[in-house]
């Protein structure tokens, strides 16, 4: 059984059809985090922060009161909110800026008063029309509500919003690409070292980029404390996570539940979670975090929603984002799209991502459409060996940033897990589900 | 002669404002470029370069890396449909394949009434109604194909004006007033906060 006790951290106002509004907001307890963090001083909302050990809900997992204490010593000169959420089958941050946009702002304007910051911007993947609509009318009625601008409820401290809009690149997720695409270029990931945009971020000036997640964490944090927060949850994985299942079943949705507590099992079969598999079918392989981890079998389906019991396993929690796949599914097909994915997202600045991109891609088009060759599964795992050598977890890195090493997870899982529809789909001629 | 009409125009000066360097304007004035005209014109690109202190050429290298940025001209509709896996294993190639019939249009081409484009997207970050479909980059929820071609009737009727509204992802994105803090009260509250704050630490270290 799940355990679901926990509190909803971040998506309290879900039953609510209207909990985008303001009024519904202000009803609920909005704003109150703001008053009483402005109340403290700047770092002893950072220290409640780290109290939580808050990890950060992007997908790398960094501890956000670790990334803020880099900026201890210099003056931050910007924070720019990272909600590009574009990893496939991810998509709890859309569900925070279209239902919770007021939560969002909130918790920014908290985060800029902890981190004395001097203008935030919200950067959102362009395709959320909706979230842009409504986090803009979340800011509109910050500010008229004092909230935001010239000495906010009367405090010596001042703040804009600028909400701004991406143009569909996955790459911008990352966050070096994502303060190219906000200084108006192409979403060319940035040469590391410096790895931190607090060393040299937005025009060149120290930086910190969260996740929209990790900012909607804050209220609460401020209002019950950091303690409160790590009092959920096991070890490093603490409170309460937003998690994306989608995929073969028949409850798909976002749903928070507790780090730790829960497993997998859990997460898809739960009947106030996912429910279960249509038509009862056979479980065939998860893809957690993202279709940038590596698979997981039915085997491991036990394995608690946490960050070092996933990564413990060779694989990670990634973007928060569950994938079933059943038994009618084929893994071809799906290595196939993933890898289409990756070739059409590469940025091209590296060469093992931009050719091995390309090139895996139509390797596993001539799999699954017919025409390939039964040593075609050892060049991919060649190919893999060659973006990421070793192809261990977590990847060696020949590139910039982490998506040219993000390619190998699926392909190199599926041929472990399922050579033998490899062979079945060469010897076929192309795909047996067709 | 501006080519971006006067409130777009209008529009783009207030945007180029907020930002302390005119060029991080770039994206956003791409997508009010296509409010107007439905794709990135060859005199848009001009005007933006001009608003934004850049080049044609730097507004056509950036415009040209994003998806969402259209540099040949599309039907009154952009419909995308997602391909990417969670919708990969709900149909979506079945989806897609129903569009091509459905709107008589191969994927990346435009119906010959000019109503439709068709686009294969990568995800759209809407998997729990999979497979997704967006219309000018509004969900549209139509997870099978006998709901997909009702929305088509339905848009051909003009039927759906409100649901799906005209190119231009900003286009009901308004920002009420500008910037209220000026750079140089920023940077006094900036350079006071950290005076206070060594004050503090300076405090902790006697107490001691």
């Amino acid at each position: 059984m799940a355990a679901l006790t926990a509190p909803r951290i971040v998506s309290s106002r879900r039953d609510y059809d209207d909990s985008f509004t303001l009024s519904r907001f202000l009803e609920t307890g909005g704003f109150s985090a703001l008053k009483k963090a402005l109340g403290m001083f700047p770092e002893e909302v950072a220290a409640e922060v780290d109290a939580a050990s808050l990890l950060g809900r992007g997908g790398a997992g960094f501890p956000a009161g670790r990334k803020w204490s880099m900026l201890r010593k210099s003056p931050l000169s910007y924070l720019v909110v990272n909600g590009d959420e574009s990893e496939p089958a991810t998509f709890k941050d859309h569900y925070l800026v279209e239902r919770e946009p007021h939560q969002l702002v909130e918790g920014v304007i908290i985060a800029a008063y902890a981190l004395q910051v001097s203008q935030v911007f919200i950067f959102l993947r362009g395709e959320f029309a909706l979230g842009l609509e409504r986090v803009q009318q979340a800011v509109n009625d910050a500010y008229a509500q004092g909230a935001l601008g010239q000495r906010i409820f009367g405090h010596d401290f001042s703040l804009d919003i600028v909400v701004h809009c991406g143009a569909g690149a996955y790459i911008c997720g990352e966050e070096t690409a994502l303060i190219e695409a906000l200084e108006g270029k192409r979403g060319f990931p940035r040469i590391k070292p410096p790895f931190f945009p607090a060393v040299t971020g937005l025009y060149g000036e120290p930086t910190v980029v969260n996740n929209v997640e990790t900012m909607s964490n804050l209220p609460w944090i401020v209002l019950n404390g950091g303690a409160a927060f790590a009092a959920l949850g096991e070890g490093r994985s603490t409170g309460t996570r937003l998690f994306a299942l989608a995929g073969r079943v028949n409850n798909p949705g976002v749903f928070e539940i507790e780090m730790v507590k829960n497993t997998f099992r859990d997460l898809i079969f739960d009947p106030a979670l996912g429910g279960g598999i249509p038509g009862a079918k056979a479980l065939k392989a998860i893809i957690p975090g993202g279709v940038s981890a590596p698979w997981f079998g039915p085997e491991l389906l036990d394995t608690p929603l946490g960050q070092d019991e996933v990564g413990a396993l060779g694989s990670m929690l990634g973007s928060g984002s569950v994938v079933v796949l059943d038994e009618d599914s084929c893994v071809v097909r799906a290595v196939w799209r993933i890898t289409k994915f990756f070739s059409r997202e590469s940025c091209g600045q590296c060469t093992p991502c931009r050719e091995g991109s390309g090139w895996i891609e139509r390797v596993m088009y001539r799999l699954e459409h017919g025409g390939g060759r039964l040593e075609d599964i050892d060049l991919l795992l060649d190919l893999c060996d060659n973006i990421a050598p070793g192809i261990s977890w977590p990847p060696q890195q020949t590139t910039i940033c982490v998506l040219g090493p993000s390619i190998p997870s699926s392909v190199v899982s599926a041929i472990k897990m399922f050579r033998e529809e490899f062979v079945t789909h060469v010897v076929n001629g192309g795909c047996p589900h067709d | 002669m501006s080519h971006l009409r006067p409130d777009i125009r209008h529009r783009a000066e207030e945007l180029v404002s907020l930002y302390p360097r005119a060029r991080s304007a770039m994206l956003p004035l791409l997508h009010l470029a296509q409010e107007q005209d439905g794709y990135l014109s060859e005199p848009a690109i001009v005007e933006i370069a001009e608003l934004t202190g850049t080049s044609a050429a730097d507004v056509r290298g950036t415009a040209a890396f994003y998806d969402m940025i259209h540099l040949e001209p599309v039907g009154r509709y952009v419909v995308g449909v997602c391909t990417n896996i969670a919708c990969l294993l709900n149909g979506a190639q079945e989806m897609l394949d129903h569009a091509v019939r459905s709107l008589g249009c191969a994927i990346g081409s435009t119906s010959a009434d000019g109503l439709f484009t068709l686009e294969e997207t990568e995800c759209l970050a809407d998997c729990d109604r999979a497979p997704c479909v967006q219309i000018n980059h509004r969900y549209v929820r139509t997870t099978t194909t006998q709901a997909f071609d009702q929305v088509i009737d339905q848009l051909r009727e003009g039927q759906l004006d409100h649901e799906v509204p005209s190119h231009g992802t900003l286009v009901r994105v308004r920002r009420q007033g500008g910037l209220r803090v000026s750079r140089e009260e920023l940077a006094a509250q900036r350079s006071n906060a950290a005076a206070a704050r060594a004050q503090r630490d300076a405090a902790k270290v006697e107490k001691p």
